[in-house]
């Protein structure tokens, strides 16, 4: 198992690319920024998967973003949140 | 399958008489050639159905009566959902499995934005709805609006939490434990879990 990157609580920019190739990250997430929420486990990279096995695996992570800053007038609580699963060469430490 | 009598084909069932589409003849071939070229065999094909079709929302059920009855149970389930679920005896696919818990603050609503992942092996089938791109797309941007037309009216002193399975994941709400419930049995707990309310689309689970 090779070391996590990031640690429950620190705050992680989402990059905003769109690579040739499959990748699990919707448009809506590119470029936020949240707080990783869970340190989960390594999986195939869905990136490799087209020409090749996944390999070498990421880790995921589970990144929580307030909604109020996902959307602009958002309606609902300041409380309310979303939580993604992010792979992790998707994301970097934000400031 | 005209014409075409390999083994194979007397195992397949379709929905149409006809491939309807485009897309549906490319899934046809698809599925012609990677039986072909060994990937798997009709059987494993049949099994993978069938143990899909023997899942169903009871299971989820009896899991979170169990989580309401034994408190360390509980912590299991919400530390580790796969081992705590296997622990049950059930044999679910090698997903991490992530388990939300409602309490009186928080609701939790599960969505996948980019396709339509659902924890089948545990759950069954998803519902049309959950495929639908409507619900996909809405949840995640007014889950209150959504919440509200499956009946579920919070007020600001509960928060939304929207999990979006895009990975490689798998979510299960653990719903409240109704009231004046003090001293039932997990089976009869069990019967009072919904489909919807293990999703997020449902809060209150009525008790008469």
């Amino acid at each position: 198992m090779t070391t996590a990157l990031f640690e429950v609580g620190q705050r992680v920019r989402i990059a905003d690319r769109t690579p040739p190739a499959h990748h699990r990250v919707p448009g809506y997430a590119k470029g936020q920024v949240g707080f990783i929420e869970r340190v989960c486990g390594l999986h195939g990279d869905p990136e490799k998967f087209i020409r090749g096995d996944g390999k070498p695996p990421r880790r995921i992570y589970r990144v929580r973003i307030p909604q109020a800053e996902l959307w602009q007038a958002y309606s609902g609580a300041t409380g309310d949140q979303l939580e993604i699963e992010i792979f992790e060469h998707w994301l970097e430490l934000a400031e | 399958m005209t014409g075409h009598d390999h083994d194979h084909s007397r195992t397949f069932q379709p929905d149409h008489a006809e491939p309807h589409s485009d897309g549906a003849r490319v899934g046809l071939a698809l599925r012609e050639l990677l039986i072909e070229a060994g990937h798997y065999t009709p059987e494993e094909e049949q099994a993978v159905i069938a143990a899909m079709q023997h899942a169903s929302p009871q299971d989820g059920g009896r899991i979170a009566a169990r989580a309401w009855s034994d408190p360390d149970y509980k912590a299991r389930l919400l530390a580790n959902g796969a081992a705590a679920i296997r622990e049950l005896g059930y044999e679910i696919e090698p997903y991490e499995f992530t388990v939300m818990e409602n309490d009186a603050s928080t609701h939790n609503v599960i969505v996948c934005t980019l396709c339509s992942c659902y924890p089948r092996s545990l759950l069954g089938m998803s519902p049309a709805w959950y495929k639908s791109a409507s619900y996909r797309a809405r949840v995640v941007r007014e889950p209150r609006a959504v919440l509200a037309e499956f009946g579920v009216e919070l007020g600001d002193d509960v928060n939304v939490r929207v999990h979006d399975s895009t990975a490689e994941l798998r979510y299960m709400v653990l719903p409240q434990r109704p009231d004046n419930t003090e001293g039932w049995s997990e089976e009869k707990l069990a019967d009072l879990v919904t489909r919807d309310a293990l999703i997020g689309t449902q809060r209150i689970l009525p008790t008469d």
